[in-house]
């Protein structure tokens, strides 16, 4: 089956710019709040620029759906939003504040958000109901799901792997974002048997690619070089906290925001050059 | 109650496309073959996953969609409950989640397949409506108003078999409205789902007694027709709630409580399925018997 070609040429050069001027605009907005999930934002940023600016189709009658299933990494997709302009500047900066529309967790009915989600495990069923309708409606459409490996231990995620192939749902691609962290921990220490990911995910019956989910133009080619005759996944290689040295791999990231000279050394990495 | 749920469905499938059924396994079979059928890409079994079930509802619910999501109650709802809570009543969509053999039905099939806190669940969940119809005549009714209705809501069935019990009902269903079945003007008998046919039975041997009875059903348990039920505890000397649901969180005290509120002034008597697991396995009767609801019980306390 040809997979048809995205709608716009991607840039990895734009791609790179853009995702150190999110990750700066996070970092701005983290000194507004006392938490804000620093470390999976930055994990999953290169993959979301990569499927908003590269993959998606973004307008027409018809177009492609995105959830981002790992709710709590939200920081990443609402800079893109704010950035394609369907947020704007006075929504970010209402940030979790009284009288604002975005907060922790994306929320159902929020512009440029498609599916409420924050509990783990709730957006490839979501997903696989849409991809489902646009298949029987004649519709062509995809719908795009970011994943994290902490929601991989759900049991719903895995209900919703096995059923997408039986369902020969080929409109879904999805994205694991394998950082290796969770909450409590190191994912490969804690449950080390959740390894390798993509054996498990090929003996469910999808077709799967793992790539360095920083490097853009890899996950770009690794998506459009799916043969598309089964659900896609993209396992991202990642890294927590991705960008500024003293967050990568460091769990207390996962959640807090960095001091006011914390925040100026992240701005200066940042602006030191491009991302290690 | 199952097989009128297949029929209704079928019939509103033919005229509406947006009308799906997902199934986690449990399915009506000789019923649903028609829809399967005519409309096999509507007809969906995710296998034994009631997560996936419930959030492929959604969305399917989100694209515009009709789902209805079909198991046995204790698994369309109690197993996936937060998928029910946050993918459908969170964000508002129009989903049914049908649950089959609510309250005792499969009363040889132990504690594991008994919804008794169905309805309790449900009511505490902002959005969902919840519709127990009483037989299959009103069941089929129920279908065209949850397909209509746009949010979710929770159609609890009985399970096959069910006497019609609404032939000669004085009013037709209507979503959130209570429903006159027999007129009477000294007690007023009020229930819900197959267990209606105990009223019916109670008031017979009242009636033969001389004293007027009426029966009323209360098919749609969210949004409880307040205002109705209001007029009911003014109305009558004695309003009696017979429901298969535990005593926690069911009609009964929804209706002390509006007793409460209204300043009624009637005898008010309340009947429903102990809060308690009970080990016992029979026919769904004698597991109301189990639970103390028989029509002899419910007779002598109303006479006593």
């Amino acid at each position: 089956m040809a997979v048809p070609q995205a709608a716009r040429r991607f840039d990895v050069e734009d791609s790179k710019h853009r995702c150190v001027r999110f990750r700066k605009r996070i970092l701005e907005i983290s000194q507004t709040v006392t938490a804000l999930h620093i470390g999976g934002s930055f994990s999953c940023l290169e993959m979301l620029d990569t499927i908003y600016f590269g993959l998606m189709r973004r307008d027409g009658p018809s177009p492609d759906t995105f959830i981002l299933s790992k709710g709590h990494g939200s920081m990443a997709q609402y800079v893109v939003l704010e950035e394609l302009g369907i947020l704007s500047r006075a929504d970010l900066a209402l940030y979790s504040k009284p009288g604002g529309r975005i907060a922790t967790h994306p929320d159902y009915g929020t512009p440029g958000i498609e599916a409420s989600t924050g509990s783990l495990g709730h957006g490839l069923g979501m997903a696989l109901g849409m991809a489902l309708a646009d298949k029987v409606a004649g519709i062509d459409r995809h719908v795009y799901v970011v994943m994290s490996d902490g929601e991989m231990q759900e049991g719903s995620v895995w209900e919703a792997m096995m059923l997408a192939p039986s369902l020969k749902l080929t409109n879904l691609i999805a994205f694991l974002d394998l950082n290796d962290f969770q909450s409590l921990g190191q994912t490969s220490k804690i449950l080390p048997n959740f390894y390798p990911v993509r054996d498990k995910v090929t003996a469910f019956g999808w077709e799967a690619a793992e790539v360095n989910g920083h490097d853009a133009q890899a996950v770009y080619q690794a998506v459009q070089a799916r043969k598309g005759s089964v659900p896609f996944l993209l396992i991202g290689r990642t890294v927590k906290g991705k960008g500024v040295s003293y967050m990568e791999h460091v769990p207390m990231w996962h959640y807090r925001s960095p001091s006011p000279e914390e925040y100026q050394r992240a701005l200066q990495e940042l602006d030191g050059g491009e991302l290690r | 109650m199952r097989d009128a749920f297949a029929r209704a469905l079928y019939q509103f499938a033919k005229q509406d496309p947006r009308i799906f059924i997902i199934v986690a396994d449990i399915s009506p079979a000789g019923s649903m073959a028609q829809f399967r059928t005519e409309f096999p890409e509507r007809f969906v079994n995710v296998g034994v996953a009631e997560q996936s079930m419930i959030g492929m509802c959604a969305g399917l619910a989100m694209r515009g969609c009709r789902p209805f999501a079909y198991t046995i109650a204790t698994f369309s709802i109690y197993r996936p409950f937060e998928y029910v809570r946050d993918d459908l009543c969170y964000q508002n969509l129009p989903v049914t989640v049908v649950g089959i053999g609510g309250g005792v039905a499969y009363s040889t099939l132990g504690g594991t397949h008994h919804a008794q806190e169905d309805i309790a669940m449900m009511s505490a969940l902002p959005n969902m409506s919840i519709v127990a119809p009483c037989d299959p005549r009103e069941t089929e009714a129920a279908v065209g108003a949850c397909v209509r209705h746009g949010g979710p809501v929770y159609l609890r069935l009985g399970k096959a078999g069910e006497p019609d019990l609404t032939a000669n009902a004085l009013e037709p269903f209507q979503f959130g409205k209570l429903r006159l079945l027999k007129e009477g003007s000294d007690v007023c008998l009020l229930s819900y789902g197959p267990m209606t046919a105990l009223a019916f039975e109670v008031a017979a041997r009242l009636e033969a007694e001389g004293c007027s009875v009426a029966v009323m059903t209360c098919p749609t348990l969210k949004p409880l027709d307040t205002e109705g039920l209001v007029r009911v505890l003014r109305r009558f000397h004695t309003v009696v709630v017979v429901e298969e649901h535990s005593e926690r969180g069911g009609l009964a005290v929804q209706v002390k409580a509006l007793a409460w509120e209204s300043g009624a002034s009637c005898r008010l008597e309340t009947f429903s399925l102990k809060d308690a697991f009970i080990h016992f396995f029979g026919t769904q009767r004698q597991m109301w018997g189990e639970h103390g609801l028989t029509a002899d019980a419910i007779y002598t306390r109303i006479r006593a």
